[in-house]
């Protein structure tokens, strides 16, 4: 494994404290699932870190283990045929994969929540929006009926949802899709965390309420100064409230950037191919460029470098050695703040 | 966290799924889903045990004469129940001892197997074609035939299985064999029925199914080849663990004298007349009573077994 | 105007979506089976239309009551909506989910019967038709489904499901000659031949989607119509499908109908795009028209919606972030069905709603914003380039 000087490089461009380390830091962890084929490495040494106020986006595709990675976070990993054999999940620099049950349930959703994807399955079909959002504040609050109710008003009211006093003993299944985000933000908001992890909030979502949507979350991270993953499969989304960005692939970090220094000029061909196979709305191209090859089977990943298979720069050192995770610089040689990448030929790829 | 869970296997179920052979994977075999659960069965121990039990059992019921050399309906009182089973003769006639009548409960206990196994095995056979028949018609047409087919299948759920069998079975003068079978068969249906027909419900929306009536296919066509292939599993699922109660069932109507009756070797009959010496000698009901239980839990434990090789997911 | 929209127009009232500049249907009167079926397999000409839908109708009806139904009213998923394909091109429809696009589709494959309104093919209302002319009609008409995941049978291998078509059209290719037809197509979809005994399951979704394209494929047909075919792949594999298709469709001179909710792809690979918005369709015209002088609000809204993967294009672009969600189609707003939402919505909007055509102030202009728009305050907006 490449081991990664562990204080985090990148400075946070916006909002971040630099008193007392990171949020949350994730170091060389590594998820396995024991399947009837074989060991599937879904997770080989990744190395993330976020701070209060700060977005990171975890960019990659199914089976990158972008998600895996989160649910490990949040400790709610299938285990078996989960596993970690290795690695720290450190919450203010404490390793949660240490903690006791009990520890690690006082963190989840008071201190670190979670957004799914499909809203509608995440939240409970017999039981009214303003109960479920209640609920979260007489468990873990121990208020009264009618203070969590009017607390459930006060978050319905956060999160734009229109009309919420008269909608609060609403089903799930009255309310729209983008509405339906908006009650699940609201519950991952309550306890006020520190830390949000959105697995793919706005992939179910139509283009007018994503932006919707994604805008919201924005405005409350910066509203309550939030730490904020940003679990996606989409370069479109992330581009406007990231403020840095991880692009996983087979299971590990291959590139690290700033997030508008990603988009302008890509360290890791991986990630160069994923922007040059995006249609663009504003020009009709000839043909689409796209990476030839599958995503790689977790179960063999292949050795060297695992995009090798699929990239146009492969080289015989690529099959053979594994590239590690590296600061990327300026031709002269001055640093480029917060850029790694893991690739035998990021020069070219950069500069080239 | 329900929600958690489910996205956790998900994911899980994620590396199988997502990373597909790429060409130059030499592990070409064809992979169905009945050959992964093959590849799941053989490494499970409960398979395992269950299928040996019932391989063992399905050759008495075939084969009896190659287990013992006595005659289950040769009595010689002078052999007496107050005999005790002599533990040590493996497989001896007096292995178990005698009953009542001076016959080998050994003996009785081997060719029993037949009867009870042709009414479990004949009673499920058709349950399962009936039940499945009934639930893909009213599943896959839905409106007024599923209303109909529907109510008929509440109507004969809310008879009391053993009740039911009783009224039915007394209404006939000689309870041959078939006699018990279709009697059991026609009260038992209904669950294959219920369970056929959700499944189908499901599968019936399937693209696949939906891409099959685009082409133009027949109806006969889309039940035979995509929705019954696919519907099958937990039919198969519920109708093994249903088999282990059939045995039970046929028991429990010999024991109460209105299933299969003397002069018919099963293990029915057996406990029905060893209850009555249980005092002097349990073991005349006993050893037919565990042979009950042995096989009807080597089918449920078969029936569980199957069900988790085919749906992973409920593990 | 056509006198098909006027009788039709007289019939439904103000809620049929009259479309003037869409041109009369030639129909091909076939008296018998076998006329119809001849004029089912005639050849069109490229550029000549060869599905033309008029005023397409779908309702859903919604009933109370278990024993005795009584119906308390429609969810209108499709409520008039007519556009012509023509052979070689691909027309993109894009809107929201609920917009009616995926139910245009089905009735498209006869899948489900239309309420009321017609699918010409070839000049021949398929909506009427039985028998062989029907099955012609299927042999000629293909689908791609969304997700590969449940589109193709998992007891099935990708031979059995690559040959199925064969099996239900046999006179298309005689029974010795099938394997090797599959193991064609696989070859043309870009799949291993020797892949032909594997079950789906052991496939990619890329690789699962070709199965599906492959199957399309199997009858040589003429239409192909596309549901959301790539939107559950992942964005490398998207590229490679969305070039295959294209190479596709040059080499076996298919017509698209490409269903999507991505306007960067469907702007990709349409020749002309539609946009529908509840049951109607708000904007159709040629690509540029529509992508770079869109008229109607409403695909302003969703065009500007659409995230760059590039924050500095973004920088300059106007964004409308709309408010609301789309409105239930069982209840839709009286007059425009858009002005909910609209920023410009007036009075007039609730009231009348307004007609598919070319608005009155572009007509008889040469500008790209001369097409066929349903509003009243149709106004020329490019959202998609940076000021």
């Amino acid at each position: 494994m490449i081991t990664i000087d562990k204080k985090t490089d990148v400075p946070a461009p916006r909002g971040a404290e630099d008193s007392g380390g990171s949020l949350l830091e994730v170091r060389d962890l590594h998820v396995e699932f024991h399947t009837r084929d074989g060991v599937a490495k879904a997770v080989n040494g990744v190395n993330y870190s976020v701070n209060a106020g700060e977005t990171l986006a975890v960019l990659g595709e199914s089976g990158s283990g972008k998600s895996v990675t989160a649910q490990a976070i949040m400790g709610i990993l299938d285990m078996p045929p989960g596993r970690i054999p290795k690695g720290e999940i450190l919450f203010r620099g404490e390793d949660m994969l240490k903690m006791s049950y009990e520890e690690r349930r006082n963190i989840r959703g008071r201190k670190i929540a979670m957004i799914f994807q499909d809203a509608l399955s995440s939240l409970n079909p017999v039981l009214s929006v303003g109960y479920q959002l209640g609920e979260m504040f007489r468990v873990h609050e121990g208020m009264s009926k009618k203070q969590a109710k009017a607390k459930s008003i006060e978050l319905m009211d956060k999160v734009k949802i229109p009309a919420a006093a008269a909608r609060v003993n609403d089903y799930p299944h009255q309310f729209s899709g983008g509405m339906r985000q908006r009650i699940m933000i609201a519950m991952a908001l309550a306890l006020e965390p520190d830390l949000i992890i959105a697995d793919e909030p706005t992939t179910a979502l139509d283009v007018t309420v994503q932006a919707q949507v994604m805008d919201l979350l924005a405005d409350l991270q910066r509203e309550y100064n939030m730490g904020l993953i940003l679990i996606t499969h989409d370069l479109g989304v992330v581009a406007d409230v990231a403020d840095k960005i991880a692009v996983m692939y087979a299971g590990r970090i291959v590139e690290q950037s700033p997030i508008h220094e990603l988009y302008k000029r890509p360290a890791h061909p991986y990630t160069r191919g994923l922007l040059d196979s995006i249609p663009r709305l504003d020009q009709k191209g000839q043909e689409l460029f796209a990476i030839k090859g599958l995503p790689p089977n977790l179960l063999h990943v292949p050795a060297g470098c695992a995009f090798n298979p699929r990239c146009p720069k492969a080289q015989d050192v690529c099959r053979t050695d594994f590239p590690a995770l590296v600061p990327v610089t300026e031709q002269d040689g001055t640093e480029l703040p917060g850029r790694r990448s893991a690739c035998h030929f990021w020069k070219e790829t950069i500069h080239g | 966290m329900p929600e958690a869970l489910e996205a956790t296997t998900k994911d899980a179920t994620a590396p199988e799924s997502v990373p597909a052979a790429p060409p130059a994977e030499k592990d070409a075999r064809a992979r169905s889903l009945w050959s992964d659960a093959w590849h799941d069965l053989r490494r499970n121990p409960l398979f395992l045990v269950s299928a040996v039990l019932i391989v063992v059992l399905l050759a008495m019921a075939v084969a009896p004469w190659l287990f013992t050399s006595a005659d289950p309906r040769h009595a010689d009182l002078a052999k007496h129940y107050l005999q005790k089973p002599n533990w040590s003769h493996f497989f001896a006639e007096d292995w178990f001892g005698y009953d009542i009548q001076g016959r080998s409960i050994y003996a009785r206990v081997i060719y029993g197997a037949r009867a009870s196994i042709a009414v479990a095995v004949g009673v499920t056979a058709l349950v399962t074609i009936l039940g499945t028949l009934v639930g893909m018609l009213a599943g896959y047409f839905g409106g007024l035939l599923d209303t109909i087919l529907s109510r008929i299948t509440d109507v004969f759920f809310g008879v009391p299985f053993i009740l039911g069998a009783m009224v039915v079975l007394t209404s006939f003068e000689e309870r041959k064999l078939w006699v018990v079978i279709l009697s059991l068969a026609f009260l038992g249906w209904t669950q294959i029925a219920r369970v056929a027909r959700g499944s189908v419900i499901t599968i019936k929306q399937a693209d696949y199914v939906v891409a099959a009536k685009a082409l133009g296919a027949s109806t006969s066509r889309i039940l035979l080849r995509h929705i019954l292939p696919n519907a099958m599993a937990p039919v198969i699922v519920v109708a093994t663990i249903a088999l282990g109660g059939y045995i039970s069932a046929e028991a429990t109507l010999s024991f109460l004298g209105i299933g299969l009756a003397e002069p018919t070797v099963s293990w029915g009959v057996d406990i029905s007349s060893g209850q009555e010496q249980l005092r002097n000698a349990a073991f005349v009901l006993i050893i037919p009573s565990v042979m009950v239980s042995i096989t009807v839990l080597a089918f449920i434990m078969l029936g569980d077994a199957v069900r988790n090789a085919l749906d992973p997911k409920l593990r | 105007m056509a006198e098909l929209s006027k009788a039709a127009t007289s019939a439904e009232g103000a809620a049929v979506d009259a479309t003037p500049s869409v041109t009369e249907v030639e129909t091909v009167e076939a008296a018998t089976e076998a006329e119809a079926v001849a004029a089912v397999e005639a050849p069109v000409e490229r550029g000549e239309p060869i599905l033309q839908v008029r005023n397409l109708v779908k309702h859903f009806p919604l009933t109370q009551g278990i024993l005795f139904k009584k119906q308390v009213g429609a969810v209108k998923a499709v409520d008039g909506i007519s556009f012509d394909l023509y052979q070689g091109e691909t027309l993109g429809i894009v809107g929201e989910s609920g917009c009616g696009k995926s139910t245009v589709a089905k009735l498209l494959m006869l899948l489900e019967t239309a309420t009321s309104g017609q699918v010409f093919y070839k000049g021949q209302d398929i909506t009427k038709l039985s028998g062989r002319a029907l099955k012609a009609v299927r042999r000629n008409i293909q689908m791609v489904f969304q997700d590969p995941y449940t589109s193709l049978n998992p007891r099935m291998t990708v031979g059995d499901i690559i040959g199925e078509p064969y099996e239900i059209h046999p006179e298309v290719a005689p029974k010795g000659d099938r394997r090797r037809k599959v193991q064609e197509l696989l070859d043309v979809v870009g799949l291993n031949p020797e892949y032909i005994n594997r079950y789906p399951h052991q496939f990619s979704g890329g690789q699962r989607q070709r199965i599906g394209i492959a199957r399309g494929l199997a009858l040589n047909p003429e239409i192909i119509i596309c549901d959301e075919p790539v939107s559950a792949l992942d964005v490398s594999v998207q590229a490679q499908v969305i070039n295959l298709m294209e190479k596709l469709q040059d080499e076996f001179n298919l017509s698209y109908l490409f269903i999507a909710h991505d306007l960067s792809i469907v702007r990709h690979i349409s020749d002309r795009v539609g946009v529908m918005y509840l049951g109607k369709m708000a904007e159709i015209g040629t690509d540029v028209q529509i992508y770079d002088h869109p008229t109607h609000p409403y695909t302003q809204a969703l065009l500007s919606a659409v995230p760059v993967p590039d924050p500095e294009a973004r920088e300059g672009r106007e964004r409308i972030i709309l408010t609301g969600d789309v409105p239930s189609p069982a209840n839709p707003p009286s007059g425009c069905r858009f002005r909910t939402r609209c920023w410009k919505a007036e009075d007039k909007c609730a009231a009348e709603a307004p007609l598919l055509a070319v608005p009155e102030r572009f007509q008889g202009s040469d500008s790209p914003a001369a097409h066929e728009s349903a509003c009243h305050f149709a106004e020329e907006k490019d959202v998609v380039h940076a000021a």
